[in-house]
């Protein structure tokens, strides 16, 4: 795949470096001649100076051929721009940025972005994972088919302890995938499965079932 | 009119106290308050200190009731992205917005927003002034 990243920072390097290594095409477009240099050295002539938000510097890249742009200077309008002049000037089938405020994330799904990432989150995520206290985990979305995969772990108030999957009522599109107990092999769960506190669920659901499920499966 | 303007700068600031000696309702955001020195002793509209591509202060702007929203900050980007946060998110009905590159001006105007560019604008003129 020919794919182009905008924004030489610690990202972009080491984005470029990985996608290099798994035999991709790369252009990475960075605005600081110095940070330019140091990539060139250091990884080859992948890197082209200039403003990757710029019609004529994406132009020269040849951005109307490349599969994908990946956005990520540090500043989430420069990432903006740059995904929307690639999909609205160049047609490039997909375009991800790179989002500091999480409130943007809506903003820049309407605009066209195809995968706004948001760094904050995901960094939120690790730190929620470490944290007993904080019950649901988001382990991925699967952004076209509109679902996500969760994990949670069952207290032992919850009033889903001791009843069968049958007979706990779960939100409509949620399916609970997998139960990993303390000392034992991860069980499929089937209808006849018994709950148990402490039980960690590996969830599949579409996002707007997210909270009912968690009462279901937390609540007491 | 209900006017939002984001950047006070020179233009930003002449803009607001214009609009506002012309009785309308203005309010004028900037990221720095030493900023606000240049509006007019007589203005008395508002002024928000705060990034405008920042939906809460944006809010607290009024942008949910303003009528029009103008983009004036010295960064391209940050223009576009701050009138189609009025445009998509708050539906103000006109978000008007200065794009210094001739290039992105066209390409967003052919996008919805109604852009202003002041390279070609001051090009053109210079050159009828030169060609007489």
């Amino acid at each position: 795949m020919y794919i182009i990243i905008v924004g030489g920072g610690r990202v972009g390097y080491y984005l470029t470096e990985a996608l290099l290594k798994e035999g991709h095409e790369i252009l990475l477009i960075e605005e600081n001649p110095a940070v330019c240099e140091v990539i060139n050295e250091e990884l080859g002539s992948v890197c082209m100076r200039g403003d990757g938000c710029e019609v004529v510097t994406l132009e020269a890249a040849g951005t109307s051929r490349a599969d994908m742009l990946v956005s990520v200077t540090a500043d989430d309008e420069d990432n903006l721009i740059a995904c929307q002049v690639a999909k609205h000037k160049f047609k490039v089938p997909r375009t991800i940025a790179r989002i500091r405020n999480p409130k943007n994330k809506e903003l820049f799904e309407k605009l066209g972005v195809n995968v706004p990432v948001i760094s904050t989150n995901l960094i939120l995520e690790h730190i929620t994972e470490e944290v007993p206290t904080h019950p649901v985990t988001h382990l991925m979305e699967l952004r076209d088919k509109g679902l996500e995969i969760i994990e949670m772990k069952i207290p032992a108030g919850c009033a889903c302890v001791g009843r069968t999957i049958k007979d706990i009522v779960l939100p409509h599109g949620s399916i609970l995938s997998l139960i990993i107990r303390k000392s034992q092999n991860p069980i499929i769960p089937t209808d006849s499965t018994v709950l148990m506190a402490d039980d960690q669920i590996i969830a599949v659901t579409p996002p707007q079932a997210e909270a009912e499920l968690r009462a279901v499966l937390i609540g007491e | 009119m209900k006017v939002v303007i984001m950047g006070c700068g020179r233009v930003g600031a002449r803009l607001a106290a214009q609009l506002d000696a012309a009785g309308h309702s203005v309010v004028i955001i900037d990221l720095n308050a030493y900023s606000f020195r240049r509006l007019s002793q007589t203005y008395k509209g508002k002024a928000i200190v705060g990034n405008g591509i920042d939906t809460e202060v944006l809010k607290k702007a009024g942008i949910e009731s303003a009528e029009v929203f103008i983009a004036l900050t010295q960064g391209d980007n940050r223009n576009i992205m701050a009138s189609q946060i009025a445009k998509h998110i708050f539906n103000v009905p006109r978000a008007i917005c200065r794009i210094y590159d001739p290039l992105r001006q066209e390409l967003f105007a052919t996008l919805g927003l109604e852009t202003i560019s002041p390279t070609t604008i001051f090009a053109d003129l210079l050159q009828k002034r030169v060609e007489g």
